[in-house]
Formats: structure tokens, sequence, C-alpha cells
């Protein structure tokens, strides 16, 4: 049975639609990401889940049981907020304490428990302090076991590493990871981080404007984005459209695209290309997937150049170089080249 | 150069309208009461030379007689109960306000105000109306068979008009903190299990008691000093250090004494005020 099942949520503020009809599923014990932009509805989502608004239409069950009804401290859920959320006038001991101290957890477990608990994240030592004299990313820490101490069996992160610096980012992202592999709960984590979502989950939620644009496996949502949406938002993909000719290839921004499966001629269709499928070619491009142009700019990314590359009707083309060679001059022509298995026909 | 600058009209005000005064008052304390206009003989004289001709008389017959003494701690005593009904009365209508929607806060806070808006005399003179043995509220427990009860010059009459007049001095700098407050550490209490009463009692209230000291004290300080309430509707043994001070200014004439009080009040209030002060630098 699914851990979590929304079906057909809504919820609006105001005329704003925050959520318009959303089903989602999260497996036990999985991480998922709820990746989006800002005002795509992911916070919401988190916020109609651990019951701190309550949804204009559809429907939240927990292992089959419907939520609705049930206040925020009535559900077997945890949240750990953006801002953290410790109470600044508690320890950190009584600030992970709290929970199982509501439960009425006996003195003694409760001691034992939250010790572990802090063990766990390396903070045994800092049980006296208050929240305001530690790091960020020892708060960050504290938040997390503040939320777990209780074994839920579904945690609910909201941009859990946004507040944290880039270098320490990544370090926590793989103690979160290691984290819900040792506690076997199910995490759901908001981002609008893409790496984060990529790096991180099991499966990858993308939602655009309170509707779930694709849901799965992060290589399979990166390899084969379903939308428009999904393909720009994850790594940024070229998206080129166009016409299918009498012989099955699109005709798009000037260029021949064939893709490894024929497509209906007549039909419109848009075609998701990445940056780093498309390489540079000595010489004149292929008569079908690939182009002229000109090198307009280029932008350092350490481990590649990200250039731009303008196509004689105008379309720019993103393209990762190799670092280790010298890119062209800007405004010499360059020829491109791509497997037609870099091709990815998009829904919508 | 600059800072001199900056600094100096703050400077000269608290030098003109606060030392000064503060110092003519403690010249006067220690002067000797004495017919003339003013009352008194200032303490230092000029006789071919700078001669000392005070005396420390007033300051003495404050000390030895009780009847000023128990003003003192009658007057604090009044000034404690109407801060704690005022922070009682005033903390829910805060917290009202703080959770009303962000449209409704500041008229809501207007009306906290609106008796500001009005004269304070005719207030009292409303109160006055209302509790007299012949008053409305009199007249309403005739017409139910009970009284006339003796509701005007009475404790009962002293503490509603004390709370009247001050209760939006407790409301304000409540309904600020609790406006202010960040609302994710109480989602954070109920998601992990607090019932809505668990959550004001652990997380909203302590957090809020910096903010209620404020209130407290910003009640205490000026109440304790009150005159005009207890003269015109409190009972008449209630002889507050502002009705004292008044007496011996106005009737007796004794100015030394009067001037003797008032800063023996000021270094009663001194601990509180700099305890607000404190309070204030943390919040």
């Amino acid at each position: 049975m699914a851990l979590l099942t929304v079906q057909g949520l809504a919820k609006r503020f105001g005329v704003a639609r925050a959520l318009d009809g959303l089903d989602l599923e999260v497996r036990p014990g999985e991480f998922l990401a709820l990746l989006g932009g800002s005002g795509s509805g992911k916070s919401t989502l988190l916020r109609l889940v651990a019951g701190f608004e309550q949804p204009d239409a559809g429907r939240i069950l927990l292992e089959g049981a419907d939520l609705a009804g049930l206040p925020p401290h009535r559900r077997p859920v945890s949240m750990m907020f953006q801002s953290y959320a410790l109470f600044p006038h508690l320890s950190v001991f009584d600030n992970v304490a709290y929970g199982l101290r509501r439960e009425g957890v006996a003195r003694a477990e409760t001691a034992q428990r939250v010790a572990e608990a802090l063990a766990m994240v390396g903070l045994e030592a800092l049980g006296g302090r208050k929240p305001q004299q530690l790091s960020g990313g020892q708060r960050q820490r504290v938040a997390l076991v503040r939320a777990l101490v209780k074994r839920p069996r579904l945690l609910l992160l909201d941009e859990p590493l946004a507040a944290l610096d880039a270098g320490l980012r990544e370090r926590t992202g793989f103690e979160l990871r290691a984290l819900q592999r040792r506690t076997g709960a199910g995490f759901v984590m908001v981002t609008h981080d893409q790496a984060e979502a990529l790096a991180l989950a099991d499966r990858i939620a993308v939602l655009e404007a309170g509707r779930l644009a694709q849901c799965g496996p992060p290589a399979e949502l990166y390899e084969r984005p379903a939308t428009r949406f999904v393909a720009r938002f994850l790594g940024a993909a070229n998206v080129l459209e166009g016409r299918v000719a009498a012989d099955g290839a699109v005709e798009a921004a000037g260029c021949r695209l064939l893709l490894p499966h024929g497509r209906a001629p007549g039909e419109i269709l848009a075609v998701a290309l990445r940056p780093e499928r498309i390489r540079l070619l000595p010489g004149a491009p292929p008569a079908a997937n690939g182009a002229a142009g000109v090198l307009r700019d280029l932008a350092y990314r350490g481990d590649a150049w990200m250039a731009l590359v303008a196509l004689p009707d105008g379309t720019e083309l993103r393209v990762a170089l190799p670092a280790g060679a010298a890119p062209p001059e800007l405004g010499s022509p360059v020829a491109l080249g791509w497997a037609a298995e870099a091709l990815v026909p998009l829904a919508g | 150069m600059r800072r001199l600058f900056i600094l100096l009209p703050p400077m000269l005000w608290l030098l003109l309208l606060v030392a000064a005064p503060l110092g003519i008052l403690g010249l006067i304390a220690f002067a000797e009461a004495g017919p003339g206009v003013p009352p008194f003989i200032p303490p230092l004289g000029w006789a071919g030379g700078p001669v000392w001709q005070g005396s420390s008389e007033s300051i003495g017959t404050l000390l030895a007689d009780p009847y000023y003494l128990e003003a003192f701690l009658r007057s604090l005593l009044t000034a404690f109960v109407t801060a704690a009904l005022c922070l009682l009365l005033a903390y829910p209508m805060a917290l009202g306000i703080a959770g009303a929607r962000p449209p409704w806060r500041i008229p809501l806070l207007l009306l906290v105000l609106l008796p500001f808006w009005t004269g304070f005399l005719p207030r009292l003179g409303a109160w006055i109306g209302l509790l007299r043995d012949g008053g409305w509220v009199n007249g309403m427990l005739g017409a139910m068979g009970i009284g006339p009860l003796r509701l005007l010059y009475s404790d009962l009459a002293l503490y509603l008009g004390m709370v009247h007049a001050y209760l939006p001095f407790a409301v304000l700098p409540l309904a600020t903190a609790l406006m202010r407050r960040d609302l994710a550490l109480e989602e954070a209490a109920a998601d992990l299990g607090a019932g809505p009463w668990v959550v004001f009692r652990s997380v909203t209230l302590p957090l809020s008691l910096p903010a209620a000291a404020s209130a407290f004290l910003l009640v205490f300080i000026p109440a304790a000093g009150e005159f005009v309430i207890p003269e015109l509707l409190g009972p008449p043994e209630a002889q507050l250090v502002g009705r004292v001070l008044w007496g011996e200014f106005f009737q007796n004439r004794d100015w030394p004494l009067a001037a003797g009080l008032a800063l023996a009040l000021l270094v009663l209030l001194l601990p509180p005020i700099l305890l607000f002060q404190r309070l204030g630098r943390r919040g």
C-alpha cells in the first residue's frame, strides 16, 4: 500500500490556485522530491499534508486512512520547516525532547532517545546550548532530528538545505540521504533546486502551476522529460519545435531532426535536446541531426563551457563544450551534431 | 565633532527639561519652608559669600512620619494591582488583535486607543455618573431590587478608573510583540503533537514574557504617581503619593516636603525603569 496518497487535491488562496487537482503517491521508505518553481504549489502540498491548511477539494490518505478533519497535532507525520522553527527559549535537548514529551514518553526513555538522536547527527555535546548559539548547519541538524525523534513514517521537509552555504549543502544532502535510509521513514522534500532533487531523491515529482507535470526516477526524468516544462526545468534542455515531414524527420529551426522512432507526417512536435548531448564537429554539419551556427556567447562552468550558438533562423541552442579543449572564438562559425537518441519527443 | 553636533540637541533638551528641573527640585527638597513667594528660603544664600542655609528637616519628616511611608506602600500596591489587572485584560485582547486578519489589525488597535481621543476628565466624569449613589448602575440594580450600593469612592471605582485609563498602555506593546511573533514556531509545536492549549502554554506565552513585562511596567510606572483618578473616584482613605504630594504642595504650601516626596517616588521607580530599559534592549 502507498504510504501517502493524494487524490485530486485542490487549494486556492483568493484567486490564486496553489494546487489544481493534484494526484500523487509516496511509497513506504521512499525519498520523494517535490520539484517546482515558486508558486508551483509544492509548499502548499506539504502544509496540507501536515494539516496547517485545509484543502478545497480532494483527499489525503496516510496508509489508506483519510487525514481529513485531523488537526496537525493528531497527524502521524512530522515536518521540518524551512526556517527550522527551533524554539528559541528551549535548549537543543528540550527542542528535540518536545515531541516525545507531548506523547507522554517516560522521562528516562525520552533522555535516551534524545541522546541517540543527537548522537546520530554528531551533536551529542551540544544538548545544553540554545539554538541561537549554534551554527546554521548545526541548527539544520537539530531541526531534522527533532522531526525524526518521534519516528514518523512520513517526514515532510520544506527546503531543508536552502538556508545552508553552498559548501555545506552537498555534505548535508548526503547526511540527509543516509539518515533516510537508516530510519526507513518516507521523506517528502520540497525543493526548487533541480540538482538537489536529482542527487537525493528516489523519485522526483515535478509540479507546474499546481499540477503534476511528471513523476519518476531522476534519470528517467532527466533523460526522458515528458513535457517542455520538465525538459527546461531539469537541466535546461533546448526545446525545438517543428512539423514532421513526409520522410518522418522533424523540421525545426532550419534543421532536420531524425528521431529514433518515426513520427506521423504532418504532426507538430516539440523535441528536447540536452546541451551536453550536442558535439562540436570539424567541417560541415551532417544533413540530419546537425546544424551550422555562429558562436554567440560563452560561459565558463568549471567542468564545461556553456556556449550559446545562434542558428541561421535566430534560434539559440545551449551547447555544453568540454572544458579541456579551448573553445572556438566568439563570432566564429561552428558545426554541431548529435545522435538520434539524444532527441526526446515531448508531449506538451 | 560631528558626533557632538548630532548629540547636542538631545543633550540640550535633557539638560533644560530634565536635569535642571530635577536639580531645582533637589534644592527645594533641602530648603527650609518659610513665608513668601515661593514659600521657602533658598538653601544657598549670599552674605558676602555663599552660605548654606538649607535643612534636611523635610527629608527627616518624610522618613519619620509613617503617614508618608504608608502612602508610598499604598501607591505601589495600587500600581501593582492596576498593572496586573491591565495585563490580564490586555493579553487576550492583544492575542485577538494579533490573530485578526491583517486588514483588521490597525482598526482594532485604533479602537483600543479610541478613549484617548476624548478628554480624560469627561471620561472620569462619566464613571462618576455611572457609579454614584443615584447613578445609572445603582438605578439598574434598584430596578432589580438590589441596592443602592456604595460604588463611587471605593476601591472598586478606583480600579475601574485606573484600568480604564491605563489599559491601552498594556495592549499596545503586547499586540505589537504578538503580531511580530513567528507563527512557524507554533506550527512546529502542533506538528510535534501539542494541542492548541499546550502550544500556547509552552511556546506563545513564554516567548511573549518580555513583552508582558514591558506592558506591566508601562502601566506600573505612571500608575504609581497617579493623582487624578484616586482623587475623583477612590475612597478618601486611599492617600496615595500623588494625592499626598498635591496636598503638601497646594494645601499645606510645604514645598520642601512636596519636593522630597517627588524625589522619593522617583528613586522608588528607578529600579523598575532600569528593568524596563533592559527588557527593551533584549526585546
